[in-house]
């Protein structure tokens, strides 16, 4: 076995910076995720799929001729009311039932958009070219498209935007009032229904920001959503509900994990690794929290 | 009440065993609808009746199905020659070589995945609730990617199941050995799946799923009985891929052995459709469901997956107690359960 990454090292430099800012983005979507699961109690299964949905939008105007980096203006407004519409039909249903009805039903939502997608958009793979140079390092050996450095640079601005209006907006407050306590909120008077319907609509303007950075940056495909939520689902369970930072952290080690993953077992390994990675850490917490698992709280 | 019951077992029994006879058109559907029963009733026996909701089933099936191609092919000729293209139109299996090989096949295809699932049993069932579905949705997944990426048995570009032996020259013969294989199975599991229902094992599996702190609490050894069922599942489900394999005579890592996307979603839909944790509710789901399906299919070519995206969301939104489930609210007497009328009408004031 011949390893191209041991052979030349100056290759781990290369993994480690396109795995940093490639998991930028994915802490992005994570933190969508972990809003939704921590205001709503639901886990979206279709959550790679509004990725991808809002990486179309940003392509379908690049095919229209707008430059695709618009994209991650228009294609979050957009939506936000798709997440919208998507709650006041189907969620809104499963929001106070068990949680695997809420996995089974955003299940379905999944396969639906998948499939429209297909028809919309064709099953090709599809990039939106942004035009964006490359900087080549170290005898052209390390390559930096700025595209991956502009994607990085506005999903932090996106995190950071999104953390002071939750901090500091009416709506932001009423999002953490009922997160904490859904019941008290109501009785306070915060309607708790447009909460959720903003919750979710937030959750899926990040991915539809986080679509349109792809869109640039990688290729989209109509049936690559469900890695991409099993990568937010990884980062939120390493990282906790809400804890910012650590979301962050955990999405550029995923983000460099997979990188690795890639140059050693071969990119026909790469969303395998996501997964068996999933299931490690699964396992792995299951046996740490079974350590100190308590009977009869 | 039992001399009703005998005769409906008989029934069905003569009506599955003429039935090909009857269709002769359908045996490759009734073959699937067999097949589709067995899945099923074995998701329901860990999802319905342990309360392990588990989107990973799929594993064992798809497992299943490579170890018996393997298997039927390893045991007479190389396998990596066979699956580089074109190895089946060099080596051919004689009768008795493809009868052989499939009986080992299927015996080792039912064995290996109950003997996988017993071995990460221990890690994945110490998992709770919505955990264990993510994981075990990743487990299939993973599977999927990892069997598309090793070249022996055809990576990416699939592998062909050993066709039929040319010297059988009936042409129904092929449609009837797969469809009275598959209802053998079902005859086997639906058997198996009775037993459990009128034993401890059944109680202590709804414990389970009831309240499991207690159910340990109670003295029960919850670990040990989680893993025996999911082994019962998965014994089940590798003799069903088995069979699948064969049938169908192609093998495409994801897109017929590891296919969440189809077969994996499929068995708990119909599943839940029938009504968890009943008897016949999985085997009345799945019988509606592939009628369903095979019926509306052709209709709305090209929508067929929004459909079941569409089927998916609704079923689980409005019916999650199934079809059985609803039944048995209609008619509670008909289920053998007695009800207090100021008990009913104290809960109804209570919602």
């Amino acid at each position: 076995m011949d390893f191209l990454i041991f052979e030349a090292p100056i290759l781990m430099v290369q993994a480690t910076l396109d795995g940093i800012l490639i998991g930028i983005l994915f802490a992005l979507i994570a933190y969508g995720m972990a809003l939704q699961w921590g205001v709503m109690n639901i886990i979206n299964i279709a959550q790679g799929d509004l990725v991808i949905l809002g990486g179309y939008i940003a392509y379908s105007m690049y095919l229209a001729g707008i430059h695709p980096a618009w994209g991650v203006i228009v294609s979050p407004i957009i939506m936000f009311f798709v997440g919208w519409g998507l709650y006041k039909l189907v969620i809104n249903k499963v929001v106070d039932r068990d949680l695997f009805i809420s996995i089974l039903a955003t299940f379905g939502i999944a396969i639906v958009f998948q499939q429209l997608m297909n028809f919309i958009f064709g099953a090709d793979v599809v990039v939106a070219q942004s035009g964006y140079g490359t900087t080549m390092f170290f005898d052209n050996i390390i390559t930096l498209p700025h595209s991956t450095i502009f994607s990085a640079a506005i999903s932090v601005l996106y995190a950071i935007v999104l953390v002071i209006y939750m901090k500091k907006s009416k709506l932001g407050r009423a999002i953490r009032a009922t997160a904490q306590n859904a019941r008290a909120a109501k009785i306070l008077g915060v309607d708790t229904e447009r909460v959720y319907a903003a919750t979710f609509g937030i959750n899926a303007a990040l991915c539809g920001v986080a679509g349109a950075l792809i869109a640039i940056t990688f290729t989209l495909h109509p049936y690559v959503g469900l890695p991409y939520t099993v990568r937010s689902f990884m980062i939120v369970i390493v990282a906790g509900l809400g804890n910012l930072p650590a979301v962050a952290i955990s999405g550029m080690g995923l983000g460099v994990f997979e990188e690795f993953a890639d140059y050693i077992l071969g990119t026909e390994f790469r969303i395998g690794s996501v997964f068996m990675l999933l299931v490690l850490i699964l396992v792995f917490r299951r046996f740490k929290l079974s350590r100190k698992r308590e009977y009869l709280k | 009440m039992k001399q009703k019951d005998l005769i409906l077992y008989v029934g069905l029994i003569i009506l599955g065993l003429v039935a090909p006879f009857i269709f002769p058109g359908f045996k490759v559907q009734l073959t699937i609808l067999c097949v589709l029963i067995v899945l099923a009733m074995t998701w329901n026996l860990q999802g319905g009746e342990m309360g392990y909701n588990s989107f990973g089933n799929i594993l064992f099936y798809g497992l299943g199905m490579y170890l018996c191609a393997s298997v039927q092919v390893g045991m007479f000729f190389p396998l990596a020659e066979w699956t580089e293209s074109g190895g089946e139109k060099t080596f051919v299996h004689t009768t008795t070589q493809f009868f052989q090989g499939m009986g080992v096949g299927l015996l080792v295809a039912a064995i290996i995945p109950t003997i996988v699932a017993g071995l990460i049993g221990y890690a994945i069932l110490g998992l709770r609730g919505h955990y264990f579905a993510i994981c075990t949705l990743g487990l299939g997944i993973a599977a999927g990617e990892i069997a598309g990426g090793i070249e022996i048995i055809g990576a990416g570009q699939g592998f062909t199941t050993p066709p039929f032996p040319k010297d059988i020259v009936d042409p129904e013969a092929r449609g009837e050995f797969f469809y009275y294989l598959s209802f053998i199975m079902l005859i086997a599991t639906f058997v198996f799946v009775k037993w459990i229902y009128g034993s401890r094992f059944k109680l202590i599996l709804n414990a389970i799923r009831d309240n499991e702190d207690k159910a340990e609490a109670m003295g029960i050894q919850t670990m040990k009985y989680k893993i025996v069922g999911w082994m019962v599942s998965a014994f089940f489900c590798g003799l069903a891929g088995g069979i699948m394999g064969g049938l169908i005579g192609y093998i495409d890592s994801t897109d017929v052995a590891f296919d969440g996307r189809e077969m994996g979603v499929f068995m708990v839909l119909m599943a839940i459709l029938g009504g968890k944790g009943t008897l016949w509710g999985p085997v009345i789901g799945a019988t509606l469901f592939h009628f369903l399906k095979e019926g509306f299919w052709t209709l709305i070519l090209g929508w067929q997956y929004v459909a079941l995206g569409v089927l998916i969301v609704v079923i689980v939104i409005y019916f999650p107690e199934g079809l059985m489930g609803w039944l048995r609210e209609k008619y509670p007497q008909r289920f053998g359960e007695v009800i207090d009328e100021k008990d009913r009408k104290a809960q109804v004031e209570l919602k």
